[in-house]
C-alpha cells in the first residue's frame, strides 16, 4: 500500500501555524494524507503532534495557514462540525464516557447517524425504536470486530487501561470514519496489547478502507505499519517519506539523538 | 421464586434494550404499580393521602426533573423551586383565562412556559460549570421568585398575593380544587408521575440520554464526536425545567390548594437537591427513592419513639428527630454515595448469586 500519494490527498494541511501567545507550538507545517494510507507523525515530546491533531479535529483554530478535507477549506470549523465531515479521533489520555457501559460509549459513537425526533424518542416508539435497533445491530458488528463482546455491558470507567483504548478506538469507529486521527493509541501498552492493536489498526485499515494519522512513539510499530511518516521537531515539520528513508534521515536522527553543538 | 435470570434468553436487540430485559424486575414493577393505582384509595385514610402519598408523588415528579438536568446532563442546578414557581403561576394564569380547558392539557402547557424560561437561564451554562453555575441558577430562584412577588397581574391582583386552585374536572371527577376529594388527586398525581417516569426512562435510554451523559462525563470527548454542547445543555435545562413546571403546578392544584410565593423559596429547591443526591444522581428510579426517603423517614421517626412505648418530651423528641434524620443521611452518603437506587443495584447483584458470594 505504499505508493506514491494519489493527486487528491484526502486531507491538506497547508502552511498551518498554532501559537500560544509567543509560543509557537506548530509552525507552517504542510502535509497531505493520501485516501487510504496510514500516516505516522512521530517527534520528540513537545514536537507539536498533539497540537496539530487538536488544529485538525477543531479545537484550535490556525493561526495562519489552512486545513482542507476531501478538496473543501475547513480551517474555522468547530469540533462537532469536523465530525460531521467524517474525522474521528481517539485521545491520548483516553476519554471514555466513565459512567456509561461500553456499548452505550459505543452508541453515543453513531449520534450523527442518527435522525432526532424528540416525540417519537421520548415514547421509544415506532422510527424512533427502530433506528435505536438498527444503530445497535451495527455496534455489534463493531463490538465482535473488536473482540470486546464479553465486556459491553460493563461501565467504561471500571475497565483496565487497554480495553478502555480498545472502546475508544471502538467509539471512534461507530461514527465510520473517512479520516480517524489516533493520538498514541499503544501508549502505555504491554507488547501483547500493543500486537493486539497494531493488528486492528490495520485491521480496520484494510476492511473499511479507513484512512488512518497516528501518533506514536514505538518506533517498532511505526515502522511496521505505517505507509508514509511525518516527523516534527519544534514544530517544524523535518522529514516526511516512508519508513525506510525515515530511519536513515540525518535530520530525524539529529532530533532524537541530539547533535553537538560547537 | 428466587431472583434469577438463568434460562432467560434475550433473541433480539428488542428484548436485551427492554427497559426491565429480567422478567422478574418487570414483574414486580407492574405489580407494584397496580397496587399503587388499586391500594391507596381503597385503603389509605384521608390523612396519609393528603399528608403523605400526594406530596411524595409531586416530589417525586421534581425530582425526576431535577435529576434529568444533574444526574445525567451533569449540569447542577438550584433553581428548581423558581422553575416549579413558574408552573404553579403559569397553570393558575391560564386555567383562570381559560376555564374549560382540561386541567391536564393546563399542566402540560405550564410545564411547557416553565421550559421557555429554564432555556434562557440555561444559557450560562455553556460558560460556567459545577457549583459555579449552581451559583448562577439560583438567580432564577431569587429572581423568578421576587418577580410572581412584586407583579400582581400573576396573582390576578389578589390582595394577599395568594393563588388558589379552582375546582376543575376530568373525565367528569372533579381532580382540583376545594370539592375534590383526595383519592381522585393522588390518582391524578400518580397518572402523572408514571407517565413521565417512563418518558424520561425513554429519553435516557436513547440518543438524547447518551449525548447528555457523554457532555457529562467528558465534554471534549463528546464534542468529537459531534455532541453540540449548547443544544444538548439547553435541552436538558427545558425538559428539566418542563418535569419541574408540572410538579409546581401540581403542588398547588393537587396538594396544597392555594399557595404564596413562600412555597417555592430556596429550601424547595434544596429539598429536591437532596432527593436527587440520596436517591441517586442518574437514576429514575433513585429519585423517587429519594423523595421516598426525605418524606417518609421523618414521619418513620416521629411516630417511632410512641411505637416503642417511650415517652419523650415534645421538644426533646423533635430535636432527636432531626439528629436522626441528618445522621441518616450522612450514614447512607458513606455507605453509597452514588446513593439509594446503587444500593439497590448492588443488593439485586448480590441476589442473582446468592448464596455464594461471588
Amino acid at each position: 500500500m505504499s505508493q506514491p500519494a494519489p493527486a487528491r490527498p484526502l486531507l491538506e494541511v497547508d502552511g498551518v501555524s498554532v501559537r500560544f501567545g509567543a509560543l509557537v507550538a506548530v509552525n507552517r507545517v504542510s502535509l497531505a494524507i493520501a485516501p487510504g494510507e496510514i500516516l505516522a507523525i512521530i517527534g520528540p515530546n513537545g514536537a507539536g503532534k498533539t497540537t496539530l491533531l487538536n488544529a485538525i479535529s477543531g479545537f484550535y483554530h490556525p493561526y495562519e495557514g489552512r486545513i482542507a478535507f476531501d478538496s473543501t477549506d475547513r480551517t474555522m470549523l468547530s469540533p462537532p462540525d469536523v465530525a460531521a465531515l467524517g474525522i474521528a479521533r481517539t485521545f491520548q489520555n483516553v476519554a471514555l464516557f466513565k459512567g456509561m457501559t461500553v456499548l452505550d460509549n459505543i452508541m453515543t459513537g453513531r449520534l450523527l447517524k442518527m435522525r432526532g425526533n424528540f416525540l417519537l424518542e421520548a415514547l421509544y416508539w415506532g422510527p424512533a425504536r427502530r433506528q435505536e435497533l438498527e444503530h445497535r445491530a451495527f455496534v455489534e458488528r463493531i463490538i465482535d470486530f473488536l473482540e470486546i463482546q464479553a465486556i459491553r455491558k460493563t461501565p467504561a470507567g471500571r475497565l483496565p487501561y487497554g480495553l478502555q483504548k480498545r472502546v475508544e478506538l471502538a467509539r471512534a469507529l461507530a461514527a465510520e470514519p473517512k479520516l480517524l486521527l489516533l493520538d498514541e493509541p499503544m501508549a502505555g501498552m504491554n507488547v501483547e496489547e500493543k500486537e493486539d492493536m497494531c493488528r486492528f489498526v490495520l485491521d480496520t485499515n484494510q476492511e473499511f478502507g479507513t484512512t488512518i494519522a497516528l501518533i506514536e512513539h514505538d518506533m517498532g510499530v511505526v515502522m511496521d505499519i505505517s505507509d508514509r511518516v511525518v516527523v516534527l521537531d519544534y514544530g517544524r515539520k523535518i522529514a516526511d517519506g516512508a519508513p525506510e528513508h525515515i530511519r536513515k534521515d540525518q535530520a530525524v536522527l539529529d532530533a532524537y539523538l541530539g547533535v553537538a553543538h560547537d | 421464586m428466587i431472583y434469577r435470570e438463568a434460562g432467560q434468553f434475550k433473541t433480539s436487540y428488542a428484548s436485551d434494550q427492554a427497559i426491565f430485559p429480567i422478567a422478574q424486575d418487570r414483574a414486580v414493577v407492574l405489580l407494584a404499580l397496580a397496587a399503587a393505582f388499586v391500594g391507596p384509595p381503597l385503603l389509605a385514610s384521608e390523612y396519609w393521602l393528603q399528608a403523605i402519598l400526594i406530596p411524595l408523588l409531586i416530589y417525586s415528579l421534581a425530582a425526576i426533573g431535577l435529576n434529568l438536568l444533574t444526574g445525567y446532563a451533569g449540569q447542577l442546578s438550584l433553581g428548581t423551586g423558581g422553575f416549579m414557581a413558574v408552573g404553579a403561576y403559569a397553570a393558575f394564569k391560564l386555567t383562570t383565562a381559560f376555564p374549560q380547558v382540561s386541567i391536564v392539557l393546563v399542566f402540560l402547557l405550564s410545564g411547557l412556559v416553565a421550559a421557555g424560561v429554564g432555556l434562557v437561564f440555561g444559557i450560562p451554562s455553556l460558560r460556567i460549570k459545577g457549583f459555579y453555575l449552581a451559583v448562577a441558577t439560583l438567580a432564577s430562584q431569587f429572581f423568578l421568585v421576587w418577580l410572581f412577588n412584586k407583579v400582581a397581574w400573576f396573582s390576578n391582583y389578589a390582595s394577599s398575593g395568594t393563588i388558589t386552585a379552582p375546582d376543575r374536572a376530568v373525565l367528569g371527577v372533579t381532580v382540583t380544587g376545594p370539592s375534590a376529594t383526595a383519592s381522585a388527586r393522588y390518582l391524578t398525581a400518580l397518572a402523572l408521575v408514571t407517565v413521565f417516569a417512563l418518558v424520561a426512562k425513554n429519553l435516557v435510554r436513547g440518543r438524547v440520554g447518551r449525548s447528555w451523559m457523554a457532555i457529562r462525563d467528558r465534554d471534549i470527548a463528546a464534542e468529537i464526536i459531534g455532541v453540540r454542547p449548547l443544544r444538548t445543555k439547553l435541552l436538558a435545562f427545558g425538559i428539566s425545567s418542563f418535569y419541574c413546571g408540572v410538579a409546581g403546578a401540581e403542588l398547588v392544584f393537587l396538594y396544597l390548594g392555594s399557595a404564596e410565593t413562600q412555597a417555592f423559596d430556596i429550601g424547595l429547591s434544596f429539598l429536591i437537591l437532596f432527593m436527587v443526591i440520596i436517591g441517586g444522581r442518574g437514576s429514575i428510579l433513585g429519585s423517587v427513592l429519594g423523595a421516598v426517603f426525605i418524606v417518609l423517614v421523618p414521619i418513620f421517626l416521629t411516630n417511632a419513639p410512641h411505637a416503642l412505648g417511650l415517652r419523650l418530651p415534645v421538644a426533646l423528641q423533635k430535636q432527636i428527630e432531626l439528629m436522626v434524620f441528618g445522621g441518616l443521611i450522612v450514614f447512607f452518603l458513606i455507605v453509597e454515595p452514588r446513593g439509594l437506587a446503587r444500593l439497590w443495584q448492588i443488593t439485586k447483584e448480590k441476589l442473582r448469586l446468592w448464596p455464594f458470594p461471588h
